[in-house]
């Protein structure tokens, strides 16, 4: 009977040690996430102010590429894998090509400043500026924002894996799904039509 | 595990920067660089609150993740025609610079 009680104690020691364990492995895991989520957020905004800052067309593409791929960081913090490698594929990948395919193309060069480009220096700034500060300090304040996020590990199976955003696209969204193919392929042939040499050009050269 | 407020102050200072891109640049390309990143700062926000509704256990929580998958679809249809609308634009003007191209007609 003893032995049962010093098995008991001991069974009970170890849960205690288990449970300090979680705990400290949970602390350690917010903390990690605090990190990436700052040093990727930084480099986010470095490279949106570096878009603004570069004179160069070719300098401000790269700039936000380094955006993006910050933000696929970002999306994977928040769980959601499928849209992280979407980013990565589709945004900092083909949308970012084409951008610099025509910057390339157009051999565009560095902008030239104007009268418009001052005013709009000293009127946007200060009031984009203004509007941030007041966004966030709304944002910071109210009550419904103060929700903590993270990835734990059952959350993890449930959210954010392609088999169940296809589920959901193809019974829920299946009618959007449908017409954003329309749309697609509209925007393809208006692209061709637009971007085509005129006939009177063509018979020229 | 990160509140919800940080996700969005930083959604909210892409898309200012977007903003303030949009008025600033003179040039047609980096003035559509900047709308690609008022829609990088939407779809954070699209993502943090469907981590937010995952989070309470609602019905649907992915639907946000699929909003963010619509607006990548819109995107990559308005990159194709808007560069080919900056194509033919500078065929006809020799410029990228907004402040020469103020009639509609090309």
């Amino acid at each position: 009977m003893w032995n049962l009680v010093i098995e008991s104690q001991s069974a009970s020691l170890l849960g205690f040690k288990l449970q300090n364990y979680l705990i400290t492995k949970l602390r350690n895991s917010f903390m990690l996430h605090l990190i990436l989520f700052s040093v990727f957020g930084l480099i986010c905004v470095a490279g949106a102010v570096n878009l603004l800052l570069q004179r160069h067309p070719i300098n401000s593409a790269l700039s936000l590429v380094v955006v993006m791929g910050s933000l696929a960081v970002e999306y994977l913090l928040l769980g959601a894998e499928f849209v992280a490698a979407i980013q990565v594929i589709v945004y900092a990948g083909a949308i970012m090509v084409l951008f610099v395919f025509v910057i390339m193309l157009l051999n565009a060069g560095e902008e030239e400043h104007s009268q418009g480009s001052h005013v709009a220096w000293l009127l946007g700034i200060p009031g984009v500026l203004a509007v941030t500060v007041i966004i966030c300090w709304a944002l910071v304040r109210s009550e419904g924002t103060a929700v903590a996020l993270g990835v734990t590990p059952e959350a993890s199976k449930a959210f954010g894996n392609a088999a169940d955003i296809s589920q959901l696209l193809f019974h829920q969204f299946l009618l959007p799904f449908e017409v954003t193919s329309i749309l697609v392929l509209i925007a393809i042939m208006g692209a061709v039509v637009l971007a085509a040499r005129p006939e009177s050009d063509r018979r020229e050269g | 595990m990160i509140p919800l407020s940080y996700y969005l102050v930083l959604s909210a200072i892409l898309f200012a920067c977007g903003v303030t891109g949009f008025l600033i640049k003179r040039n047609i390309i980096t003035i559509f660089m900047s709308i690609e990143l008022m829609l990088n700062g939407v779809n954070l926000s699209f993502v943090a609150f469907a981590a937010k509704w995952a989070l309470l256990g609602k019905s649907n929580p992915l639907s946000g993740q699929v909003f963010v998958f619509f607006v990548m679809v819109v995107a990559a249809a308005e990159a194709a025609v808007g560069l080919a609308i900056i194509i033919a634009v500078y065929r006809t003007r020799e410029t990228l610079n907004i402040d020469q191209v103020n009639l509609l007609k090309l």
